[in-house]
């Protein structure tokens, strides 16, 4: 026998269940396929820009998010959104423990629907295990064949609406399918086709156990506190463990009487299990928090008359029999963390000028003396107007006396939407008016004629030789 | 743990040296193996389409991968693909992309060009390096010239005018300005009033007495009028420069520091003269590239 570097997969066939928490699971699915697949589809009007609501343009340098424009300068929004996503992790894992994991994270919902796929072309886990085990006959080519096809589809389907973000859907998809659309469009598509089908197809909850780093970290934010979902141990095995029903302990209390445990071994909490492991050997890493036990759990609990909550989402201080703290230092802590980030990056996307103006003194040469004495500096001006409107915006100069700015014959600057113009300012002063060799003003501009006013104040600082201003001493 | 059946045994490759020194078979793993067939199929692939082998002093052009460029010069050429014909190609839809807007520049005056900010944009951008490969050498790379060789062209003052005909007449034709030297022909005497005159012009506190006997020298006996002007405000036609305003285009009077070094560095230019020459660039550049250069000189100077 050749040396095994790995375990080689055993294959998981997880059972369907109804409960409660199927339910849940099953909304955030639909909700988040509908958001994920519709998006690109929801028009909207901008008075200048695409007509898609979520648009991502990168050949633009730009991306539209209803009514937000986001400017490649804006690329510090990510990182405050990524410091939210982290904060937001640490904080509900740390309540709640893996609650991502279990109902939102894209692995679970796309497996979620493979497994729905599979379960409909080939039956319920008892059926699709005698499959799998059975020869290659027709009946099993066709149906591991659909399979296949139907994941595929989807696959196609994700990667083709991921792509549909970065261009305008209506016209990517005809450019798609007639052949027209860039390579990266297609590359995108099947690339992201392809790692779909692999990892909701094959891989499975392997990309949980092996490959996802989140998994393994979140253990790090677990303590006593934190919701886990878990096997009453103390109810369900008692002194005498597990026990199939038999007669005089058909209820609850007779075998409480018999210091028979709760649970019946039914299995059912295993078969459901998508990561198949037996809950009630305690927490594993392997776990998702998904709950899918505790609805499996329940529906047997409750046909047999005994009470519910055998697995359910409790607390290691709450198994012990101890009280439950939920909100200690460590959450209140995230939870901060979190809403600071979250007013930080809505103040700061609420205050972003519209307006931009970035001023460089020009260096080479620093001044010029001009016919009547005076001495001239120049400045590089440019001005970026980030609405979707055109601007009429006006510069002046202020805290220099006796000042004169020449903006050529741009004393009036329009802009038009979502463009930026490039000027040079000329300023000129008499040294008589200037006490020393740099000094400080500002550059303002306003807009004007339009309803909404935009202001933008630019620090700079005005230069004459130290000869020439020694010289004015001297004249004197 | 320990026990012999536990331990995994390990495929060898049969052959036994010294009796019993074996040679383990650690087969690839397949991942590696499959992705190295595929790079062995991407070579292949690659030598179909792209140049790839040396035959002889020639080699394989490769398939389906024909560039058609056409250079400055309109001479269209169709090759196989190469890095050089991929640049020419890329150089010829800028050219093509700048081709839209020179038409607009060709097509405007000076004025429908100066008012628009986009066009004015872009004649700027494309006059800067213009002006950085054949004019900065000497005016230098922000138009500031050289004091007592190359004009300033930053400041308010035109010694050959300074409107956009002037100006791109100066730039087309080139300029010969000549200060004649009066060593010989005005004596000490004469070159120090005179100067003083010159130095009273632009408002320098000098002897008065000095600067009355200089304005009869420069009216008479050195004859500067003819080309500085009666009142010294020079005149465009000969080049001569304007003596009343403060900028000094030879002598760096601005640069000294006091009243004997200013009347040093104006008696020096008054005895030797100077001859300076703007080369014409109308066999050298081409009228667009002269237009948007005049634009752009026209642009830096403190002229309104």
């Amino acid at each position: 026998m050749p040396e095994v570097l790995f375990q080689e997969r055993i294959e998981i066939f997880p059972r369907s269940v109804k409960g409660r928490y199927r339910s849940i699971k099953t909304g955030i699915l639909l909700l988040a396929y509908s958001v994920y697949f519709l998006l690109p589809w929801l028009r909207w009007t901008r008075e200048v820009g695409p007509e898609q609501a979520v648009l991502f343009d990168l050949d633009g340098r730009r991306f539209y998010i209803f009514d937000l424009v986001v400017y490649a300068q804006d690329i510090f929004w990510l990182a405050g959104l990524l410091l939210i996503g982290a904060f937001l992790l640490f904080f509900v894992t740390g309540l709640a423990g893996r609650v991502f994991c279990g109902y939102f994270c894209f692995q679970t919902l796309w497996t979620d629907v493979f497994v729905f796929i599979e379960r409909l072309v080939q039956g319920e886990r008892n059926a699709r295990i005698k499959l799998s085990q059975s020869d290659w006959t027709n009946e099993k080519i066709i149906k591991i064949g659909t399979t296949h096809f139907l994941w595929l589809l989807v696959a196609l389907l994700t990667g083709l609406s991921f792509t549909l973000y970065w261009g305008n859907a209506p016209d990517l998809i005809v450019q798609i399918f007639t052949g027209k659309a860039p390579f990266a469009a297609y590359a995108t598509t099947l690339f992201l086709a392809m790692t779909t089908y692999v990892m909701a197809g094959m891989a499975r909850e392997q990309v949980c156990t092996y490959m996802c780093p989140y998994a393994r970290f979140q253990a790090v934010m677990f303590d006593s506190d934190t919701l886990i979902v878990a096997y009453d141990e103390k109810r369900g095995e008692r002194e005498k463990g597990r026990l199939k029903p038999a007669k005089g302990l058909m209820t609850s209390a007779e075998r409480d009487n018999a210091e028979v445990g709760d649970c019946i071994d039914c299995g059912y909490c295993v078969q459901v299990c998508p990561t198949g492991i037996d809950i009630r050997n305690g927490m594993q890493y392997q776990c998702t928090s998904c709950a899918l036990c505790i609805d499996a759990c329940n529906k047997i609990m409750t046909s047999i008359k005994f009470p519910t909550g055998l697995i359910k989402y409790s607390s290691q201080h709450e198994l012990e029999g101890k009280a439950t703290k939920r909100f200690n230092v460590k959450n209140i802590g995230y939870a901060i963390s979190l809403l600071a980030t979250i007013i930080l990056l809505v103040w700061s996307v609420a205050t972003r000028s519209d307006l931009e103006m970035l001023v460089r003194q020009i260096r080479q040469p620093l001044s010029v003396t001009l016919s009547d004495g005076r001495v001239q500096n120049r400045y590089d001006i440019k001005i970026n107007n980030k609405t979707s409107r055109p601007y009429t915006y006006r510069i002046r100069i202020e805290g220099l006396k006796n000042v004169e700015l020449d903006m050529g014959k741009f004393s009036e600057i329009h802009v038009a939407a979502e463009h930026s113009v490039k000027l040079i300012a000329k300023v000129r002063m008499s040294p008589a008016d200037v006490s020393k060799s740099n000094t400080r003003f500002n550059f303002v501009i306003n807009s004007i004629g339009s309803k909404i006013k935009q202001k933008v104040i630019q620090k700079n600082v005005f230069y004459i030789p130290e000869k020439q201003l020694i010289y004015k001493d001297n004249g004197k | 743990m320990s026990s012999e059946k536990n331990k995994p045994t390990v495929q060898t490759t049969g052959h036994a040296w010294d009796g019993d020194i074996q040679e383990f078979n650690n087969p690839l793993p397949n991942w590696w193996l499959w992705t190295f067939y595929a790079t062995a199929i991407f070579a292949i692939v690659y030598w179909f389409l792209y140049p790839a082998w040396p035959v002889g002093d020639s080699y394989t052009k490769g398939m389906m991968n024909e560039i058609t460029y056409t250079t400055s010069d309109g001479k269209t050429t169709t090759t196989h693909w190469n890095t050089r014909a991929l640049f020419l190609k890329e150089m010829q839809d800028a050219r093509e992309a700048q081709a839209e807007f020179l038409k607009e520049i060709n097509a405007s005056t000076f004025e429908q060009i100066a008012s628009d900010e986009e066009k004015s944009a872009f004649a700027y951008s494309m006059a800067k390096v213009v002006f950085a490969d054949n004019c900065a050498a000497c005016h230098q790379t922000g138009g500031n010239g050289v004091i007592g060789f190359y004009p300033n062209l930053l400041d308010d003052a035109w010694l050959w005018g300074g409107s956009f005909s002037k100006i791109q007449e100066s730039i087309a034709n080139g300029r010969n300005g000549s200060m004649p030297a009066f060593k010989g022909r005005l004596t000490e005497k004469q070159t120090s009033d005179v100067t003083d005159y010159i130095l009273s012009l632009s408002g320098s506190a000098v002897d008065k007495s000095a600067a009355k006997r200089g304005k009869a020298v420069f009216t008479n006996a050195g004859g500067c009028v003819a080309c500085h002007g009666a009142d010294g405000k020079g005149k465009e036609s000969f080049g001569a420069a304007n003596l009343t305003d403060k900028i000094w285009t030879i002598a760096d009077v601005t640069g000294a520091d006091t009243l004997e070094a200013k009347k040093a560095v104006v008696m020096s230019v008054v005895k030797n003269g100077k001859t300076r020459q703007m080369p014409a660039w109308k066999d050298r550049l081409s009228a667009t590239e002269i237009k948007m250069l005049t634009l752009y000189v026209h642009k830096l100077s403190a002229s309104q």
